[in-house]
């Protein structure tokens, strides 16, 4: 036996148990999704499979579906959630990096939501937008304004379930930035003070491309938490008034468990695999592009 | 605090404590009095013996703590009056949670819980997933007596289209109107007389409210499950959502249209009732805070609001207001028997059942819970005739069920009740005139149904 061959052999048996977990836990069960969603299976088939062709697509890209508003709503939340999140964890980051006396109190206060399981927030914050004895329409009310029903409009309520992912996941993105910021080399930061850098020339051209691998791990945790977070949801809004505030993973879960339509929920979770996939390569292709200009 | 899901309406009577005492008492003879002296019934001993039969009841509740020692009680009570039988109650979420339970380990080839208390409304989802266990046999042992006991109207969701049962009511409840009495005599209504059709209703509503949202004549939730409360309107006009075909809705009637359009004024153009979608879930307590006067919610929430009312004797409770007469659909949950468990445990699943809906059971359910004793005996029983002479505002659902009729089911019945939810949400909102917003819920409806012939 070679010695080439030895070491491919070595190579393939170090890979081999992640390689199999791999398959087991991902590749298998988005290949099975991906089959499923070609068969109609709910209460009309009595939950058998029935090889249905493109039609669970059909039926979801259908002119009047719901799912279109579904879509909006996950995108529409997704564009808010992402950069608020990201820019204000980056703004608490900075501001708790300084030494200010009672900073640990500030820190624990920010990172805190980020400690509350979901539900509890969502519960918190389903009686602060109350209309009857919310603290927030009591605030509106204070400053002379007039009561809103935030959650029951349907103008207003995804922009309160988006408020919720924000508020619950800044102090988490904000931990990644502070780490950053804590691990930054000091000097370069003398260098730079040495050579007259003011605060934003250091900002501009020394502290944000040093983080920029954090900036672009924070975005990714960003998107797929705005994506994957549905819980609240449940609590605050059921996806309503009207669908107004339903996202792509609460439908998917509602289609299934609810109404009992797997073949739908299957086609569904194919949709939300592919912009993941899209969101992903486009992620990879920007950072491979930006550490390429760097060079 | 209470979170809204699905079973919200028909648990959040659920809240209350104050019935562990009661229970304490000795219960009152049940099922088959089997003193522990005597020896085993000849029938029993005829068997052979094949050991103890363990029974799982699964059953959902919003809110924990003393449903669930309530329930460990009336097992306790069963297990000793039937030896060789052991049941036991265990708590499983909420209705979705007990559904999906049961459907994941059907489905997984297992053998499920024999018995469970679901919606009634999940009836033909259960025919159609071919889960659930004729009681034909066990019915026809039991005599007609046994079915006509339990109120009719509690019967429409219980059978099937051809008439046939398949559930057994357990904790069922309708929407009633409370309404607070101080309020009345403070705008000088009657706190006797409360609104008895839609005229009166607004009347009295446009005296209760006051300016600036300070305090709402009349506040109606419409969130999670609006069907529910507003399917009251077109029952009291005579034409109900729902008929006997699980394949066909009526939402695009004259009927929906006009209660619709007369539940959207009272928000967009009379100013009596909040805008926007109401929340399930806290409107109990806008009530209690006197920030609304009258509402509509389920009378599953009556011990829940009379414990927590100031003055208990200030809550009024009475039927929800039609055009001219009244209307109102039922709720709550029913006891099934599922086919794919072994046939020992679903006969002592039935022994349970019947124990649990027996008229003594029924009554202190309905004390202990707020929801509407099953039975019409239940209410000749000691434990009924005290509450409601104490309390009369537990009469008042009884009384209502003359006028209560079948709550919106179909196949897919979970989606076709969402899409008339959403049809009720886009106008109240003003999102869509009525017209089109039940139009277009029909169109939605019809289209799912057409999978079903």
């Amino acid at each position: 036996m070679s010695s080439k061959l030895r070491a491919i052999l070595l190579g393939v048996a170090l890979l081999l148990p992640s390689l199999v977990f791999l398959v087991m836990f991902t590749a298998l069960p988005v290949a099975q999704t991906i089959i499923n969603s070609f068969y109609r299976r709910n209460l009309a088939t009595r939950n058998q499979p029935v090889w249905d062709g493109l039609g669970n697509y059909v039926r979801l890209f259908a002119a009047d579906s719901d799912f279109w508003q579904v879509l909006t709503n996950t995108l529409f939340a997704i564009a808010i959630v992402v950069p608020i999140s990201v820019i204000l964890a980056f703004l608490f980051a900075l501001l708790l990096n300084q030494r200010i006396r009672g900073i640990g109190w500030l820190r624990s206060s920010i990172f805190y939501p980020t400690i509350l399981p979901m539900v509890s927030a969502a519960s918190i914050w389903l009686l602060m937008f109350n209309v009857d004895f919310g603290l927030v329409n009591t605030f509106i009310k204070l400053v002379g304004g007039k009561a809103q029903n935030i959650l029951g409009t349907t103008d207003w309520a995804l922009w309160a379930v988006s408020f919720v992912i924000i508020w619950k996941l800044t102090g988490f993105l904000m931990v990644f930035y502070l780490a950053g910021l804590q691990g930054m080399p000091t000097d370069v930061m003398e260098a730079a003070r040495l050579d007259g850098a003011g605060a934003w020339h250091t900002m501009r051209y020394i502290t944000l491309p040093l983080l920029r691998g954090t900036t672009i791990f924070v975005i990714t945790v960003a998107v797929t938490n705005a994506f994957q977070t549905v819980d609240h949801l449940y609590v605050m809004t059921q996806g309503g008034p009207n669908n107004a505030s339903n996202l792509l993973l609460f439908n998917i879960y509602e289609t299934n468990f609810r109404f009992q339509d797997s073949g739908l929920a299957y086609a569904e979770t194919v949709v939300l695999l592919v912009l993941l996939i899209i969101f992903t390569i486009a992620n990879t292709v920007v950072a491979d592009q930006r550490s390429f200009d760097a060079q | 605090m209470k979170i809204p899901t699905l079973s919200v309406k028909h648990m959040s009577a659920v809240l209350l404590a104050t019935v562990l005492a009661a229970c304490a008492q000795p219960p009152a003879p049940t099922a088959a009095p089997a003193k522990p002296a005597e020896p085993a019934k000849p029938a029993e001993a005829a068997k052979p013996a094949a050991g103890n039969v363990e029974v799982e009841l699964l059953f959902p509740v919003a809110v924990g703590g003393p449903i669930a020692k309530i329930m460990d009680d009336y097992m306790a009570r069963f297990n000793k009056a039937n030896p060789g039988i052991t049941a036991k109650a265990t708590f499983a979420g909420g209705y979705a949670d007990v559904l999906t339970k049961i459907q994941t380990t059907v489905q997984g080839g297992g053998k499920p819980a024999p018995v469970a208390v679901l919606l009634s409304t999940d009836l033909q989802s259960l025919l159609d997933a071919d889960l659930l266990e004729p009681l034909d046999g066990y019915l026809a042992k039991a005599g007609d007596a046994y079915v006509n006991d339990f109120f009719p109207a509690f019967m429409l969701n219980s059978k099937d289209k051809n008439g046939k049962v398949w559930g057994v009511p357990f904790q069922r409840s309708t929407p009633v109107m409370y309404y607070n009495k101080a309020h009345f005599k403070e705008v000088e209504l009657d706190p006797e007389k409360p609104p008895k059709n839609w005229a009166e209703l607004l009347d009295a509503s446009k005296k209760l409210t006051k300016p600036n949202g300070d305090r709402w004549g009349l506040q109606v939730p419409s969130d999670g499950f609006p069907y529910w409360l507003f399917q009251a309107g077109p029952i009291s006009l005579g034409k109900n959502v729902v008929g006997a075909e699980p394949n066909k809705v009526f939402f695009n009637t004259p009927e929906s249209l006009e209660a619709l359009d007369f539940f959207v004024s009272l928000s967009q153009k009379d100013k009596v009732h909040p805008t926007g979608v109401i929340p399930w879930a806290t409107t109990p307590d806008a009530f209690l805070a006197g920030k609304a006067s009258m509402i509509y919610h389920t009378t599953g929430s009556l011990t829940n609001i009379l414990s927590k009312a100031t003055n208990p004797a200030d809550v009024g409770v009475a039927f929800i207001p039609g055009k001219s007469g009244f209307g109102v659909p039922t709720g709550g949950g029913n006891l099934y028997i599922f086919k794919a468990a072994p046939q020992e445990q679903k006969d002592a699943a039935w022994k349970l059942m019947q124990f649990l809906s027996s008229p003594e059971l029924a009554a202190e359910w309905s004390r202990d819970t707020g929801y509407i004793a099953s039975r019409k005996s239940a209410y000749d029983t000691e434990v009924m005739k005290k509450l409601v002479a104490e309390k009369p505002q537990y009469g008042v659902a009884r009384d209502q069920l003359q006028y209560a009729q079948k709550e919106l089911t179909s196949h897919q019945g979970a989606q076709i009740q969402q899409i008339y939810g959403n049809a009720i949400q886009a106008a109240v909102e003003g999102k869509k005139d009525s017209k089109t917003a039940l139009a277009d819920a029909q169109t939605a409806a019809d289209k799912v149904l057409s999978q079903f012939k």
